[in-house]
């Protein structure tokens, strides 16, 4: 044996076992802690869907239904799909593009991080918001809408939306490593503004012209929000199966293309 | 001497002059560029180790090969003998990069909590606020401090985890007179608690002021290597400018010229030391005038080590 190898087990370093998952927790917090005081982020992802419920469910046609649901609830989906995407977009891609391109990045990995850690967080930071967001929503509805619904309702809506969160949290993963630290934000509005529009999730779907509802069948939010809307009797039907499906499928793909990015970020490193 | 006391599992690695990190015929590539061309460099344990070079020689190439950030295009790089990606070496290693954008709405405090949460055996708090001279700053939010506060900051974010390695890379760069010497202060500390510390710099007064062993890098070549007083002694080129009538080739071959160039009316000269180089001038050249001798900067300095080698000259083919 070497002395090298000795000095080496002369100080080995390992983690104990609860450490890691303190590490995580920390990651997430502090992602949370940084997110919450960018007013950029914080104020913008909160108020636009709020601000949309509140003029379009409430100041505007809390009285109407559409197709016999009471037009504050059927909002209540729509916005809140709207909101998550927002939030899990912006919550992932613009942070990472920025840590990538101006350096933290390097920092981060250059300390015993465990890798997952830093992905994680920005997730599980975007499910948070998200689901702030949607409960943000449900007060408004309950008490200046008349929104009523049992519980157990509520509870789906709420899981659904925030599960919701994963597919766009995986797409921001691979816009971030495949714009720029400046270039994040308008990419992310210019995919995310037209997709919400054809989606349904502004206009009401049956509402958008017929080449629009075509385009809507394979946009990741069109399911999200059909499976909303499904719990609130207002979904068009169609299988809940196929729409959980969509979203699998889509996640995958963006995780792949986030892989690639990653690996792309090592190689371009790695000469 | 009472720090090795106190550390006692410094003493080991202090005595022994085991190389904790090491570049073995290293060329890095990016596209056609070659950053780092056959580098061969070692750090021993224990010891504070000076990069020293002018901008886009390599330094940070040769940084972030060591910390596993980048791999290179040939050659073997080793940190404590294995794999600088290891995460077990990573545990060893504290580094401060040049970092464009740090999250700013985070505290200082909660930048070390987090940084510290990485390593199995972090410093205590307090102990690094003190280090990196954040008592004061610790409820500051980073992207309210001063360029000096950030730096400290990244210092602090590098030693927090109690490393026995760190890496710095222009600690310094874009401080204050004042800054740089507490951050030098610093540094000191850390090497008074027995780490071994690499650190890049373009100032020759901070390898100087820090370092045991200066590696002097130009042009992705390591050109020059010793003790901080035998790299001053090489660097201390000269520039000799005269108006003589002898011909440019003739000058070239003095003894001890390493350069020479028209420059208007007159011409100017490299060498490393000036008076013999001025003596066979004006033994050469009975009507000569305007004689000038000044220090050569930093740049012609390197210029005249890479001549001095003794090599090719320095261009890529």
């Amino acid at each position: 044996m070497s002395t090298t190898t000795m000095t080496l087990s002369h100080t080995r370093m390992q983690r104990l076992p609860g450490q890691t998952a303190i590490i995580y927790l920390k990651e997430a917090k502090y992602e949370f802690l940084k997110n919450l005081r960018l007013r950029m982020y914080s104020a913008s992802v909160l108020s636009f869907p709020i601000m949309f419920y509140v003029l379009f469910g409430l100041v505007l046609n809390s009285k109407e239904a559409i197709n016999g649901t009471h037009v504050p609830t059927y909002l209540i989906a729509t916005n809140g799909t709207f909101g998550v995407m927002g939030a899990s977009l912006f919550g992932t891609a613009a942070g990472l593009a920025s840590d990538r391109g101006l350096g933290w990045l390097e920092v981060k990995r250059a300390s015993p991080m465990p890798p997952f850690a830093y992905f994680a967080a920005k997730v599980i930071t975007s499910m948070i918001f998200s689901a702030v967001i949607v409960v943000a929503l449900f007060t408004l509805g309950i008490a200046l809408g008349g929104v009523r619904m049992p519980v157990l309702d509520f509870a789906k809506l709420l899981a659904v939306l925030v599960a919701g969160s994963l597919p766009f949290s995986a797409m921001g993963l691979a816009l971030g490593y495949f714009t720029g630290p400046n270039s994040a934000p308008a990419t992310i509005n210019l995919i995310y503004l037209p997709m919400s529009f054809c989606s349904g999730l502004w206009v009401p779907f049956m509402f958008l012209p017929k080449f629009v509802r075509q385009i809507a069948l394979v946009l990741p939010p069109y399911h999200l929000s059909q499976l909303a809307l499904g719990i609130v009797g207002a979904g068009r039907h169609e299988s809940a199966a196929t729409h959980w499906e969509v979203l699998l499928a889509f996640t995958m793909i963006c995780l792949g293309v986030a892989r690639l990015g990653f690996q792309r970020d090592q190689e371009k490193m790695y000469g | 001497m009472i720090a090795t006391l106190e550390q006692p599992q410094w003493v080991n690695a202090t005595n022994s002059g085991l190389i904790v990190a090491s570049l073995d015929g290293v060329n890095k590539n990016y596209g056609s560029v070659q950053a780092l061309r056959g580098v061969n460099f070692r750090v021993r344990a224990g010891e504070v180790v000076a990069l020293l070079g002018p901008n886009g020689a390599g330094k940070t190439t040769a940084v972030k090969l060591l910390l596993g950030l980048s791999q290179p295009s040939a050659g073997r790089v080793r940190v404590f003998g294995g794999d600088p990606t290891n995460p077990e070496n990573r545990m060893r290693t504290g580094a401060m990069l040049q970092v464009g954008r740090v999250p700013e709405t985070l505290r200082v405090r909660e930048h070390i909590d987090l940084f510290s949460t990485y390593y199995p055996k972090p410093m205590a708090f307090a102990e690094v606020l003190a280090a990196a001279g954040l008592e004061k700053l610790r409820d500051r939010k980073f992207g309210d401090l001063s360029g000096g506060q950030k730096q400290r900051v990244l210092f602090a974010l590098a030693i927090c985890g109690d490393p026995d390695l760190l890496f710095l890379d222009e600690p310094t760069v874009g401080l204050d007179v004042e800054a740089r010497r507490m951050l030098w202060d610093e540094i000191r500390k850390m090497v008074a608690r027995g780490k071994t510390v690499l650190l890049t710099t373009h100032y020759l007064q901070e390898a100087d002021a820090l370092a045991d062993r200066v590696a002097v890098i130009n042009q992705g070549e390591i050109v020059a290597e010793g003790t901080p007083s035998e790299i001053k002694a090489k660097t201390a080129g000269k520039r000799i400018r005269c108006i003589t009538s002898l011909a440019i080739n003739t000058l070239r071959q003095i003894p001890g010229v390493t350069e020479a160039k028209e420059d208007r009316e007159a011409v100017e000269l490299h060498a490393i030391e000036a008076e013999p180089v001025v003596r066979e001038l004006l033994a050469r050249d009975a009507q000569l005038c305007g004689l000038e001798v000044t220090s050569a900067g930093l740049e012609e300095a390197f210029l005249a080590l890479t001549r001095d080698t003794g090599g090719e000259p320095n261009r890529p083919n």
